[in-house]
């Protein structure tokens, strides 16, 4: 194939492609060193790890709880993606599905921001989880509880990030062959099974990916925590927030950042690790 | 077939019960515990939500402003080297798509909290500039990737009958790639835009204390305990977002994502 374009040169290519690049540098990866150098520099300029032994010393109960949360989060997400995308693909009450099919996708398109404030007012003492639990009799009007704690960004997170693996799961399972599930339906097996032996083992790279990505969004989210469990124990986010905003001392904030950025560096080894066992 | 109806309605609870729990606030003027509904309905708080001296409208103009010329900057950036991505040769190809895959994979918690301080170094903290560059460089990923697509799902064969035909690179470009690139670079527009409009940590960080987009007004009203405040403008926050996605329903069919991960 002629290409009128590539003979020009390619120097065109890359000074096309360069002020992205440039972009990339400077606002991302010229941060991330920098965060990296605070994180390791003493106040004499030599290498220490004291920042790090002081963010342990203040914050292991929040990372550990970060790590706790975000790892829950992430099953909860895992199991019931699989759920609505298998009833999607081998559900057989065609309404049902389509319903279902426009009912998840909302909370797709509902901005962090905007899930921490919905959760804030829906999970308070006096929001309309209690209301209905009591309305409907499932608990006593004095036994309500606020689940603004760490259940509340469980929530905040499930509700915000499943349909996204839902709908990667959903596409995935249904480009799959349908020869596969006709042929153990017609065996006799039942959809459960056909979705665990057959459907889940050949979308196993879809849901790692969409898992991985939730588990490293969800790493890095202010806003959620901020805005429905801000006090201890909470996420480390927070806590560098609190670092920066009230105390200035970036050196032990950038700890806590490079920890959390080797959290999210061991999910994508996981991935890696999980996704090159393919059969 | 009772048990499916029961399941879907619990579905639709866990969905719309959150939105309908806003939508009760953003119209509530009394609501005080153990009412299962607010005690007063009404317009108040949007009045005064809207009113001249509110800074709702301000921060409305602003958050859009700032998303407008995020969008400008990041297509500006984006376009080129979306092109050059698809059409032209590059030898480290592999590598540069990768390279702008890396934002979105890593936490962006650390690259906000520095970027916000080398900015208050060079005065660039809560300056509109600032918060525009932080936003552009997050969407920035995303641009490339869909104007590379976008690009590359133009038919090669209509480009070089044009060139054929004695069109010099840059008319090609004006006049064939470009407008049978359209769609997916106004897609990625969209996207970019909705993306600044929503954006919190970064402005958090960068922003303040001058720069008050929507978000952080919605932020400050709440943890203010101003719930109807809050509610509403998490409502004006959402219109672009959902209007978006009832434009865009047709173009989600499941099958489309289903190249994702390959």
């Amino acid at each position: 194939m002629t290409d009128a374009k590539t003979a020009t040169g390619s120097w065109r290519a890359y000074a096309l492609v360069a002020p992205a690049l440039l972009v990339i540098a400077a606002f991302f990866v010229f941060p991330l060193i920098l965060s990296a150098v605070l994180a390791f520099r003493s106040k004499g300029g030599d290498f220490t790890f004291e920042h790090f032994v002081k963010a342990w010393d203040l914050y292991r109960t929040d990372l550990l709880f970060t790590i706790g949360i975000v790892l829950l989060s992430t099953v909860l997400i895992g199991l019931i993606a699989i759920a609505i995308a298998g009833y999607l693909t081998l559900g057989e009450n065609p309404r049902a599905v389509a319903i279902l099919r426009w009912l998840y996708r909302w909370p797709l398109f509902i901005p962090f921001i905007v899930t921490g404030q919905v959760m804030r007012t829906f999970l308070a003492k006096n929001g309309m989880l209690n209301h209905v639990l009591i309305g409907s009799g499932l608990i006593e009007p004095l036994s309500a509880q606020s689940m603004l704690d760490w259940r509340g960004i469980v929530i905040a997170f499930v509700w915000k990030q499943a349909p996204f693996v839902t709908l990667l799961l959903a596409g995935a399972m249904a480009s799959l062959e349908v020869q596969h599930i006709e042929a153990a339906r017609n065996l006799g097996a039942r959809r459960l099974r056909v979705l665990i032996d057959i459907v889940l083992p050949q979308v196993r790279g879809t849901l790692l990916v969409g898992l991985v990505l939730s588990f490293v969004t969800m790493l890095s989210v202010l806003s959620v925590p901020l805005m429905i469990n801000p006090n201890s124990p909470t996420m480390i986010t927070v806590d560098v927030a609190y670092r920066i905003s009230t105390l200035s001392d970036y050196a032990v904030a950038n700890a806590l950042c490079i920890i959390s950025l080797v959290v999210a560096a061991g999910a994508a080894w996981f991935y890696l690790h999980h996704s090159a066992q393919k059969i | 077939m009772l048990g499916m109806a029961v399941v879907l309605g619990l579905v639709a609870f866990a969905i719309f019960g959150p939105l309908a729990n806003l939508f009760l606030w953003a119209f509530a003027e009394r609501w005080y515990f153990p009412n299962k509904v607010p005690q007063e309905f009404g317009f108040t708080f949007w009045a005064r939500v809207f009113s001249p001296r509110g800074n709702a409208l301000e921060s409305l103009g602003l958050s859009v402003w700032i998303a407008l010329l995020t969008v400008v900057f990041a297509l500006a950036v984006a376009i080129p080297a979306g092109y050059a991505l698809a059409r032209l040769k590059l030898r480290w190809r592999g590598l540069i798509l990768i390279a702008f895959l890396l934002p979105q994979a890593f936490p962006n918690l650390p690259v906000y909290v520095n970027i916000a301080r080398v900015f208050y170094e060079i005065g660039l903290n809560g300056t509109i500039l600032g918060v525009v560059l932080v936003h552009a460089s997050h969407g920035l990923v995303l641009a490339v990737w869909i104007a590379s697509a976008a690009f590359a799902s133009v038919d090669p064969t209509l480009e070089e009958a044009s060139r054929n035909m004695g069109a010099s690179p840059w008319t090609c470009f004006r006049t064939v790639t470009l407008p049978l690139a359209l769609p997916g670079l106004i897609a990625s527009a969209i996207f970019v835009f909705l993306e600044s409009l929503d954006e919190f940590t970064g402005t958090y960080f960068v922003g303040v204390p001058d720069v008050t987009t929507l978000p952080l007004l919605m932020f400050n009203a709440s943890m203010g305990g101003n719930y109807q405040i809050a509610s509403i403008t998490a409502l004006l926050l959402l219109i672009p977002s959902i209007g978006f996605m009832l434009v865009v329903e047709r173009f989600l069919k499941a099958d489309v994502l289903a190249g994702v991960g390959r």
